[in-house]
């Protein structure tokens, strides 16, 4: 069972958030943030080429052009695989685990799993964050040494930063598996 | 909980048969590890189950039923495999079917003893998770799961949560021991190796390993007992050996060709891991160096340095002596004590004639110096760069003697006004108490303080001068030779097989596992496929890092400012086991 539907994150952007059950115990979700708009990067490398003009009618040397040429096309390579996420996808499995992974725009996807032992509530908690203050989606993981301590906060949709009526949808449904896990205890 | 079943990828086109496996009731998952053929005899079955839980000490049971047959197949195989419960009792027995050629799967767990109901497991929750027999078997989870105590048995307690299915995998090697093509009582399909390629070479050169190890291992011991000997603890020569950085290197890697070559097996992963980086690290060095050496040789490199060295150290000499006049002048405006100007000025030109006339006469055995500290490169990049350091440490020795100088006399200068500042205020220094007193001094004591004081405040100027320019250059000095050994720890520490070994074989080093849903028909189990996470570059470096030499600045930024301002001499490295000044 699939369905789409479309938010908007902390700073006004657009998201779409695709729902996917894929069994009572077993739930994605997937946040498409907005892509690489055209007009932020044709403004970079202007800004980039004018600098590098400028520098070469100062020092009248062309090794500086493409200099900066050869930064532009690196420096949009690394942006485009280190640090523009494309998509952000929760999997949340009954009884195994909690994976999220980040798409970059370059293809590269990084995942991280957490297994259910080690999961002790998933939570909406506020954070300010620079003048704001936000709401975000977080995994609290279990302390070993002691049972009622948490020994880690793993902030979900990090790049993303969904607003709180998308990270209520979530919510919802992440508590619903939670709730199984928590009804049949570990062992038999 | 959801029951959890762990069915190798190789195992999805084999014929029907029984599943063998291990089950973990904690975490309610069962791990299928071979599907057992027909015909068999159960007693066999329940033999070779035995044997390899001897070996291997991994609870192997009958998990369940594996049937892979045509849509419209007859109906008494399904019967069969239902009695076959009977025989094989197992709490719960599951039931897995696939249809030939199609995508439908279906998965049941029953449970024979218990009562049914909602505690049972139902067909809609029972997952089917698919893993590469291969390379969870050769894959190793990082951060290491508590290695399982190997004398408990069935115990295992080890190990949580994923790191269960790992181990089992890892630790059922015996059980994948037989060959599709052997002709044993039970036919079993699992993981096959494709066998080993025979190489003559490969052979001979394992055979030959034994005997080389051993005997480059007792020609190393002999180096490094002879290095040991007494005649080197003497101490002119013990004490030159501290201070240059090459006798150091020497040593570290006489350490790393001692470790790889011992004829001991490494026992655990991180060990073996620990010799292969060690050996890639030796080897890169020396292949290095080689390219260096044959550099060197090839252009006249030699004749060409040697040549320039001497200009080179004149020039040096020149500029310091142009530096001297300059600060016996007016120095940037200010206006220096004539005197004590002069006095410090024409010392340290003496100096700085005295090594001129030095390098001068050493100037003809430079050449041939050089030629045999060249040919030292074949043992090493790292130990031609050390040599490189220690050179630059020689030539630029009358800095350090001038820095020295300077720093001891504005240490003696700043003691001297900090003693008389508290004299001139009536107070003094405990010793005893290591505090500040008050004392009452006598008026031809408090004169004579005061008179000393204003002297050297007034020559303060002077000193500072002399001992800030001087410093600046040790500093230059000290950071071309903190660069060296940057790039010598680099080539010292960096792991290349682990490296190698990540980039070619990504599976071996593993951080986690990620899943992937796979297609989902209504009515059928959830399937997801298991996959390893590779661990991140900056981990591998970090995790199987090798220790380096052991020369690391040791201050912190406030120290050094604090030791500066104090006069105090700043030694950049402390070799092992030297003595704070």
């Amino acid at each position: 069972m699939e369905d789409e539907r479309s938010f908007s994150d902390i700073c006004g952007g657009r998201l779409a958030l695709q729902r996917r059950y894929y069994s009572p115990s077993c739930r994605e979700f997937c946040l498409s943030c907005p892509r690489l708009s055209l007009r932020s990067l044709t403004a970079v490398t202007c800004a980039v080429w004018l600098a590098a003009y400028g520098l070469f009618t100062l020092c009248e040397n062309s090794m500086i052009l493409s200099a900066a040429i050869f930064i532009t096309l690196l420096g949009l390579l690394g942006y485009l695989h280190f640090v523009k996420i494309d998509q952000e996808t929760l999997l949340i499995i009954d009884s195994l685990g909690i994976q999220m992974t980040s798409s970059y725009a370059s293809g590269k996807e990084s995942t991280t799993f957490i297994e259910m032992s080690k999961v002790k509530d998933v939570v909406i908690n506020e954070a300010i964050y620079m003048q704001k203050v936000i709401y975000y989606l977080c995994i609290l993981l279990k302390d070993p040494v002691e049972p009622h301590g948490i020994s880690q906060v793993v902030p979900v949709f990090q790049s993303a930063k969904p607003r709180l009526d998308c990270l209520i949808e979530v919510y919802r449904s992440c508590q619903e598996i939670l709730a199984h896990q928590k009804a049949t205890p570990a062992s038999p | 909980m959801v029951l959890k079943a762990f069915f190798p990828t190789c195992c999805m086109s084999a014929d029907s048969g029984l599943l063998v496996g291990r089950w973990v009731p904690e975490q309610s998952s069962a791990v299928v590890l071979a599907v057992v053929h027909f015909p068999f005899i159960p007693v066999q079955v329940k033999e070779l189950l035995a044997q390899v839980h001897q070996a291997s000490r991994v609870g192997l049971t009958v998990l369940g039923t594996w049937c892979h047959r045509r849509q419209d197949a007859e109906e008494g195989l399904g019967h069969f495999l239902e009695g076959l419960g009977a025989i094989f009792s197992h709490e719960p027995w599951l039931q897995l079917s696939r249809e030939r050629g199609g995508k439908l799967w279906s998965c049941k767990a029953t449970c024979r003893q218990g009562p049914p109901g909602p505690a049972a497991p139902d067909e809609d929750q029972v997952m089917l998770v698919f893993y590469d027999q291969r390379k969870v078997l050769l894959s190793q989870l990082h951060p290491a799961a508590a290695l399982p105590d190997h004398q408990a048995g069935d115990g295992m307690a080890g190990a949580e949560g994923l790191a269960v299915v790992f181990d089992t995998v890892a630790r059922s090697e015996a059980l994948f021991r037989s060959d599709r093509f052997d002709d044993g009582p039970v036919r079993l399909s699992h993981w096959q190796s494709e066998g080993v390629e025979a190489s003559i070479l490969a052979e001979l050169a394992k055979r030959a390993s034994g005997p080389v190890c051993a005997l480059l291992a007792c020609l190393l011991s002999l180096v490094s007992a002879t290095s040991a000997c007494r005649l080197f603890q003497l101490w002119p020569l013990s004490f030159i050996c501290s201070k240059l950085s090459v006798c150091e290197q020497l040593r570290h890697r006489l350490e790393q060709l001692t470790l790889i070559f011992s004829t001991q097996k490494a026992e655990t992963p991180a060990q073996l891991m620990r010799k292969a980086n060690v050996l890639v690290s030796v080897l890169l060095d020396v292949t290095l160096g080689l390219a260096l050496l044959s550099w060197l040789h090839g252009k006249d490199c030699i004749g060409q340095l040697a040549e320039a060295l001497v200009p080179v150290a004149d020039h040096v000499a020149e500029e310091l002596q142009h530096l001297l006049q300059w600060l016996m002048g007016a120095p940037a405006g200010l206006k220096m004590n004539r005197a004590l100007d002069q006095v410090l000025g024409r010392f340290f030109l003496y100096h700085l004639h005295l090594w001129i006339s030095y390098i001068h006469l050493m100037s003809p055995f430079i050449e041939r110096i050089l030629w045999h500290v060249g040919l030292s490169a074949c043992l090493g990049l790292t130990v031609a760069l050390s040599i490189l350091s220690d050179i630059i440490a020689l030539l630029t020795f009358h800095i350090y003697c001038f820095y020295v100088y300077g720093a001891r006399l504005y240490c003696l200068k700043i003691c001297g006004l900090s003693s008389l500042w508290r004299l001139f205020r009536g107070k003094k220094w405990n010793v005893l108490r290591q505090r500040v007193d008050s004392c009452s001094y006598d008026l031809d004591q408090l004169f004579i303080g005061t008179l000393l004081f204003t002297i050297l405040v007034f020559l303060l100027p002077t000193t500072a001068l002399y001992y800030l320019v001087f410093t600046l250059l040790r500093l230059l000095v000290v950071t071309v030779q903190g660069l060296i050994h940057l790039l010598m720890d680099l080539i010292n520490s960096l792991p290349l097989y682990s490296l190698g070994l990540r980039l070619c074989r990504p599976y071996r080093l593993a951080a986690g596992v990620k899943f992937r849903v796979l297609e989902h028909e209504a009515g059928g189990p959830l399937r997801l496929l298991m996959q390893i996470n590779p661990l991140p570059y900056g981990r591998v470096v970090h995790t199987y890092r090798l220790p380096s030499c052991g020369c690391h600045p040791r201050h912190s930024w406030g120290s050094l400012c604090r030791k500066l301002f104090f006069g105090e001499l700043i030694y950049p490295w402390r070799q092992r086991g030297d003595k704070q000044d």
